[in-house]
């Protein structure tokens, strides 16, 4: 059983959104049910592969669970590898997609009434492509989940009640599409000169092509089109407006998830199918990449000072996130690779929590709005209570899981020698601090005349429904769990990656 | 010698927090208050004979980031600290009391609650073995005690409120977490020790750098020019403003920079480069503008504030002085200063209970209407001015001593002329109190004190004061042995 988890991980998730779709036809009661279960096997065999890399010695077989989907033997057949690096992502993606599912069951289930077979569908497809994606070893195959979870992403942001949401999602059907093709392009010219598809292939083929210009193109046509799906400063335009129309149960998905993903893909094409000797020795691109990033920091805070909504407001927070995650990354040393590990984890969880806390608001006030947060702490105190530890780990507040990455990122920056990202993240948390006190003060004051200061208050409490909050609580307490097991978490996961892989 | 109690110091006052927000009944709220406050206190008293006798205790969280875990380490200096934070709060609950019905304020349970935790962070920046734990804690302190200075949620509270947000959370994250990181990065560790862990890793010049970032980076120290927080945070109600703008709060910044200066650079590394000479000049600078502001203000609770932000400085300036006299000196003031100017703060908040004035020029002849009130503001004033026979004399004797055990003829000068002007902004006040024509008094002669509640607490800090000065056990030998320990003997 146990050495079938990868193929589990993705067939279980997929049979079970061909159910949904049936089941949407023959009762929607039971469309619901069918979804968990899904995604709670999705769970159950992440978490089991999880603990079976981390069973494994790295020193012997790499550390990496080896499945050959059908068969097939690798470089042929297509092939899942699953070390610690993609366990991790694994484990938040699937915990993510369930506690979001459970979450927003009763805003999906008056939001879309009649298409709910559609949307559970939709959203099953999503995370399965979104396993996929981080667990296999083919980069063809990669391509080919990469559109699976675009199209169903385009289909669920479509399904937005804004009028806006259409429009947002074409833009992004364009964006996205240009970005998978040139992801596509760079695959075709890494076939052409390695004559191979497979990701552990093509890294052993590779080291004596370093100085084909075949290769560096094909590198850098790929690091583009990994760059536009990921929203990364100037290739984020698409992002703020499909994420912001989209449904509140489909943005607390997205959001999270899909940048984050697209991280990995970068981090994994950067570590295993180019090895770091190529990313940082060969290429001479690391310090404009770091820059590129710091641009993309400074920017994402401020268009997210200047934004209309909340919502918009948060997502802007994301495409900042996302230079934190590239410039660690390129920073080319330990801690910053740590960092930006790190931060997949991390910063899917408090835009996790965030995200759900929004949506519990949404679902209440009808309105993302900064006026509709009036009085919010009196009205929804458990919800904000959630909203504020999410808040507080993007600022990056210890003990919330969010400081941490942050420490690493910085210090990889320091380490490096590279000043202009340790300021662009200092001045992106202190941004972080302006965003989320603005909204705190608006939902502290409530009204902009009402002085109570021996009346009582006018809004009374309205939280939303037990089983909204209780995901959302689950995700705040496990913000500063994961705060406190970093330790561990980089000891024995995310050392032992970089370790195989590269540096010092 | 490992031991759970720091924690359970730390998370004691946690504890109550959820039962403060389910109960309904006012009464069992505050029972639960006390009840938190002295088993904090109790759990701080049991380890005092431990620290007295050179142990340390020591305990760890968690193992966050390799060199800097999120531990607890209790030592002298911890330990006064905590002491005071500890103690006071027991009082100043019983005050928040009288002062919150007195007044009626809304959202008690609120107001309750984040005393609770800012309680917690203050024991817990006192008990940090580390930078890393003590940032942790300085910044929960930071955001817990956001909710308590705006309370009143009127216009007035958003303006402090935001105005104190930028000046602490600005630095601390503009300032000190840079620093903090290129502390680790020269030298691998965070962790507090005697002799500090930066000598022979950086450059002078980087050194100055960072101790420029840590001294401004602790803007709870409210050093000029990042003072100007504390004045606006005494919208708060007055219960806030006595404990955490005048002991925790504040103290937790000039505690985090003595621990700093001690415990990171090492007087050892201060005094080679000549470093203590820098902390002095900005501390005495600070000490002067702000006791000169202070002589301009009418209301009672703004003058307080400035008066404090001289008095922080002076902790400041008794460890820049690198000498083991000033050193005693400083670190006792931290005791000192907090039993006198909390005396002050609830003296103010008595008298804005009973009379609804704020305004120095209002209080004229008050002395009749609330004759305990006003001795114990009496007492409290001489302690901060350092006259006998309160505490406060005690700290700046040392203070004194210590400029001349460091040759710092100048400084000295800084201390007396500060005296003076102490003296200039409160004799006045209590003069006038007293010592008006009947004709200007502008109250009858009557007696009519605040609640129980009110004036039991600031006669009781008062009566400490004096205390202190014939038996300031176990601060005086608290201070004593921090001294000994970082200066080496």
């Amino acid at each position: 059983m146990s050495s079938q988890y990868p193929g589990l991980l993705i067939i279980v998730p997929l049979l079970s959104a061909l159910l949904i779709s049936v089941a949407g036809w023959v009762n929607k009661r039971l469309c619901f049910p069918i979804a968990v279960v899904g995604l709670s096997v999705a769970l159950y065999a992440s978490i089991g592969l999880l603990l079976r890399v981390l069973a494994a010695d790295p020193a012997l077989d790499g550390g990496v669970v080896l499945y050959r989907l059908g068969g097939w033997d690798p470089p042929w057949g297509i092939a899942y590898y699953v070390d610690r690096l993609n366990a991790l992502v694994l484990v938040v993606v699937s915990v993510s997609a369930l506690l979001n599912l459970i979450a927003t069951k009763n805003d999906v289930r008056e939001s879309f009434s009649t298409k709910i077979g559609a949307f559970y569908t939709l959203y099953i497809l999503l995370v399965t492509g979104l396993l996929g994606i981080t667990v296999t070893g083919d980069a063809f195959n990669l391509y080919v989940l990469l559109e699976i979870t675009a199209l169903t992403g385009y289909g669920l942001i479509a399904m937005g009640g804004e009028y806006r949401a259409p429009l947002a999602s074409l833009n992004y059907v364009y964006m996205g599409t240009i970005g998978a093709c040139f992801y596509l392009l760079g695959v075709g010219y890494l076939y052409m000169i390695t004559g191979s598809l497979n990701m552990a292939d093509i890294a052993s083929i590779l080291p004596g092509l370093y100085d084909s210009k075949v290769v560096l193109a094909a590198f850098v046509i790929c690091m583009v089109g990994v760059w536009l799906k990921m929203g990364f400063f100037p290739l984020h335009a698409w992002l703020p407006n499909a994420y912001t129309y989209a449904p509140s149960a489909v943005s607390s998905l997205i959001a999270p998830l899909m940048t984050k993903v697209m991280i990995y893909v970068m981090i994994r094409l950067m570590l295993t199918v180019f090895t770091p000797e190529f990313t940082f020795s060969v290429l001479a691109l690391q310090t404009s990449v770091v820059w590129l990033a710091v641009i993309a920091i400074v920017m994402g805070s401020i268009l997210a000072l200047g934004a209309p909504d909340v919502k918009k407001m948060l997502t802007y927070i994301i495409v900042a996130e996302v230079g934190y995650m590239v410039g660690g990354a390129w920073l080319g040393n330990r801690a910053g690779m740590t960092g930006s590990i790190l931060h997949i984890a991390n910063d899917a969880l408090m835009t996790l929590c965030v995200f759900l806390a929004v949506g519990n608001v949404v679902y209440r006030v009808k309105g993302y709005g900064f006026d509709d947060l009036r009085g919010i702490f009196v009205k929804m105190p458990f919800t904000m209570i959630g909203f504020v530890a999410g808040a507080f780990s993007i600022i990056g507040v210890p003990p919330t899981c969010g400081f941490f990455s942050k420490w690493y990122l910085i210090s990889g920056g320091i380490e490096a020698g590279h000043y202009g990202f340790v300021a662009a993240l200092v001045f992106s948390s202190l941004i972080n601090a302006v965003l989320f006190f603005k909204l705190i003060e608006v939902g502290y004051y409530g009204s902009e005349d009402a002085h109570h200061h021996h009346g009582t208050t006018p809004v009374s409490m309205a939280e939303a429904p037990v089983s909204m909050v209780v995901p959302l609580l689950i995700v705040a307490g496990g913000l500063i769990a994961v705060g406190l097991y970093t330790g561990d978490i980089v000891a024995r996961i995310i050392d032992p990656v970089i370790a195989q892989t590269i540096m010092d | 010698m490992i031991s759970i109690k720091p924690l359970l110091a730390v998370l004691v006052s946690l504890l109550v927090v959820p039962i403060l927000v389910s109960s309904r009944t006012p009464n069992v709220r505050e029972a639960w208050t006390f009840a938190a406050a002295s088993a904090k206190f109790l759990i701080v008293v049991s380890m005092v004979p431990a620290v007295l006798r050179g142990e340390q205790l020591v305990y760890t969280v968690a193992q966050v980031i390799p060199g800097a875990p999120i531990a607890f380490r209790v030592d002298p200096l911890g330990m006064l600290f905590a002491l005071v934070a500890s103690s006071l709060w027991i009082v100043t609950t019983a005050y928040s009391i009288g002062y919150m019905r007195g007044l009626g304020e809304h959202g008690q349970t609120r107001y309750f609650c984040f005393f609770a935790i800012a309680l917690s962070s203050t024991i817990g920046v006192a008990f940090s073995a580390n930078l890393l734990t003590l940032y942790l804690f300085y910044e929960i302190l930071s955001l817990a005690t956001y909710p308590l200075v705006t309370h009143h949620q009127d216009a007035e509270a958003r303006v402090s409120g935001r105005k104190y947000l930028v000046y602490i959370l600005g630095t601390s994250i503009g300032l000190v977490l840079p620093a903090m990181l290129i502390c680790y990065h020269l030298s691998g560790t965070l962790a507090f020790s005697d002799q500090g862990f930066l000598a022979g890793t950086g450059p002078p010049q980087l050194m100055t750098i960072l101790l420029f970032m840590f001294v401004f980076g602790f803007a709870k120290a409210a050093i000029l020019p990042f003072h100007g927080w504390l004045p606006a945070a005494m919208v708060a109600p007055t219960p806030v403003s006595a404990l955490l703008h005048a002991v925790a709060v504040v103290k937790v910044g000039v505690f985090s920079i003595v621990r700093v200066l001690t415990g990171v650079f090492g007087i050892e590394l201060l005094s080679w480069l000549n470093l203590g000479t820098i902390v002095c000049v900005i501390a005495s600078c600070t000490i002067l503008i702000a006791s000169l502001i202070a002589l301009s203000q009418d209301n009672l609770k703004r003058l307080l504030a400035f008066s404090t932000i001289g008095q922080l400085s002076y902790i400041i300036l008794g460890v820049g002085l690198l000498s083991p006299k000033g050193i005693t000196g400083g670190v006792l003031h931290i005791a000192m200063h907090a039993f006198g100017k909390i005396t002050l703060f609830f003296c103010a908040g008595a008298i804005f209970v009973a009379t609804g004035k704020r305004n120095i020029s209002e209080m004229v002849g008050i002395g009749r209407r609330m004759p305990v009130t006003m001795t114990a503001f009496f007492i409290g004033a001489l302690s901060i001015t350092g006259l006998p026979p309160a505490g406060g004399f005690l700290s700046k004797w040392y203070l004194g001593l210590g400029t001349l055990q460091a040759d710092q003829i100048t400084m000295l000068v800084v201390l007396l002329v500060s005296s003076l002007l102490n003296a200039a902004y409160f004799m006045p006040i209590v003069y006038r109190a007293f010592f008006c024509p009947a004709e200007m008094a502008m109250f009858e002669n009557r007696v009519q004190e605040a609640p129980a509640f009110c004036v039991v607490p600031l006669v009781l800090t008062a009566l400490i004061s004096i205390i202190l000065l014939f038996y300031p056990e176990p601060f005086f030998s608290l201070a004593r042995l921090v001294a000994q320990g970082v200066t080496g003997g």
